[in-house]
């Protein structure tokens, strides 16, 4: 079967902790691992892959252990996020010498397959080095996908991809998953994944965060508090006033300014501009404080 | 516990390591020792111990272990430090037979880029078919099978393979062979020179080691250091994203 079990799986480096105590099942469909660069995501993937040992705790794909078991890639792909690959080969003798390292009965037909999946028969004959990095990920992904693997692990596949390709891919990967593939892949862009069908897992510094569908996690990280830094030219007047408002949750005066919390950040913003004329107060400067998605990652950390 | 030669692996490594470019570069040192022949062979057209010493000294300890050093710690070092190795161990290509392959490319074409050329050379040398050219070419096969053997397994065990494997040549063979003769049971170059001499019988070599001494200790070597680059490509593991 084509289940990936995890069981407080950490994964540390020295002192630092990649991987803190995940545990989490991932079933047939597509997975999103999702999280800032840095909070583990591939640490988490290559130690599913068996190209990490768990520092501590299980991992199993399939019911066997990935680490030191080259047999697990019989029914695993992985597509790395590094973009390397034998630049000097052409796209379809690529895939088709991993065909042969896979041994398949018939490496011919599982090439013309693997390559008619991700739609690459036109530049199959080019060599890699001439591909753009939207082609070099799809033929990464048909070298992965040229055993018919049960579970296919990619690694920032969307790296470096536009739009177009990037809805391909995923339209791609949620053909695999409904055909009862397990799919694990991650990001580092909560749009990226925005029409992933399955479930998303967020990381944040190496726990497991937040998990559910995408509309959940999206609910999540709507709804948090906005905080903003006001700089203006009377802040003890402007956080008077701002409290007393119901968009506002909280304000505090500080050497940088004003930070000012709100629940909702529109009403605080068309808010803002009448009651600074009103007061007569010059703005300054508006700032968001946590709009940067590790802020929104933290927020879900603390919830 | 050695798992079989495979083919794919040997083509893709022998693409990657002996592209054009590199071809042109490694065949210079070989043409400088074939020319240098050549120009003594004119020079001093009567046999004198100039043969002995530049096929000997040059060739073993300068052309062989480089040669070996550059090959050897491409075949699988250059995957490794750009990554592409990914693609090959995410197979269930046994991990023996990924050494095997890369160490047997990689030890061929050591024998094409310097035992080919001191045959040659030797026999330009001695004027025709000699003890010496046969020793010679003897001994540089050994060679470019064991120095291989290591230089790959330094190549699992370290990024900085050229360099670890340049001291092991210049400072460990080169500097210390010459004062501990404990050195030289543990020096692939006094194992190549001793297969050499045994067949050749030429004082000028400077052999150190008897027949027997240099093939044991040789196989030791061979199998100990690419049983110990398989058991470190089992396991391989990506560097994190130690933040």
């Amino acid at each position: 079967m084509s289940t990936i079990e995890l069981r407080s799986v950490s994964r540390w480096y020295g002192n630092v902790v990649a991987v803190n105590d995940i545990t989490m099942t991932i079933g047939p469909g597509v997975t999103g691992l999702l999280g800032p660069n840095g909070a583990g995501k591939s640490t988490l993937l290559h130690l599913v892959a068996g190209f990490l040992e768990p520092s501590r705790g299980h991992l199993t794909v399939g019911g066997v252990a990935s680490w030191r078991n080259p047999g697990i890639y019989r029914t695993v792909g992985l597509v790395p996020e590094r973009e390397s690959v034998y630049a000097f080969l052409t796209g379809q003798s690529f895939v088709r010498a991993t065909a042969l390292l896979h041994r398949l009965p018939d490496p011919d037909a599982a090439t013309r397959r693997a390559i008619g999946i991700v739609e690459m028969a036109g530049a199959q004959d080019r060599r890699i080095s001439t591909y753009s990095k939207g082609m070099r990920q799809r033929i990464k992904v048909a070298a992965a996908l040229v055993h018919d693997p049960e579970v296919l692990l990619l690694d920032e596949p969307f790296n470096g991809m536009d739009p177009r390709q990037r809805l391909q891919m995923l339209d791609l990967l949620a053909r695999l998953g409904a055909e009862g593939r397990t799919i694990l892949l991650s990001s580092h862009i909560l749009e990226e994944v925005e029409h992933l069908s399955g479930t998303i897992q967020v990381i944040v510094a190496g726990r497991l965060a937040a998990s559910g569908d995408f509309r959940a996690i999206r609910r999540l990280m709507t709804s948090r508090p906005h905080v903003f830094l006001v700089r203006t030219s009377d802040d003890r007047l402007l956080g008077a006033t701002l409290i007393g408002r119901p968009a506002v949750t909280g304000v505090q005066l500080t050497s940088n300014g004003l930070q000012v919390r709100a629940s909702d950040h529109g009403a605080f913003a068309r808010e803002l501009a009448t009651l600074t004329r009103e007061r007569g107060i010059h703005l300054r400067e508006l700032l968001p404080e946590d709009e940067s998605l590790e802020s929104v990652f933290a927020y879900l950390v603390e919830s | 516990m050695f798992g079989a030669f495979n083919g794919v692996v040997a083509s893709i490594t022998l693409r990657a390591t002996i592209g054009r470019k590199r071809a042109f570069l490694l065949a210079i040192p070989p043409l400088i020792l074939i020319l240098v022949t050549l120009a003594l062979k004119l020079a001093h057209p009567s046999l004198t111990s100039w043969p002995s010493k530049v096929l000997g000294d040059f060739g073993f300890s300068v052309v062989l272990p480089l040669t070996a050093l550059i090959i050897g710690t491409s075949v699988l070092g250059a995957e490794i430090d750009d990554g592409s190795v990914i693609h090959l161990l995410a197979t269930p290509v046994r991990r023996s037979s990924v050494i095997i392959s890369k160490f047997a490319v990689a030890a061929v074409a050591t024998m094409v880029f310097v035992a080919v050329p001191e045959l040659l050379a030797g026999l330009i040398a001695t004027g025709g078919m000699s003890k010496l050219a046969v020793g010679l070419f003897a001994g540089a096969l050994a060679g470019s099978v064991i120095y291989n053997a290591l230089f790959v397994m330094i190549s699992v065990l370290t990024t900085r393979a050229v360099a670890v494997g340049l001291i092991y040549v210049l400072a460990w063979e080169g500097l210390l062979g010459n004062f501990a003769s404990g050195v030289r049971q543990l020096s692939v170059g006094q194992y190549s020179l001793g297969i050499a001499n045994a067949i050749a019988r030429n004082p000028d070599l400077n052999a150190r080691l008897s027949l027997a001494t240099a093939v044991v200790m040789g196989s030791i070597v061979t199998a100990a250091t690419l049983a110990l680059a398989t058991r470190r490509l089992s396991s391989f593991s990506i560097k994190g994203e130690a933040a």
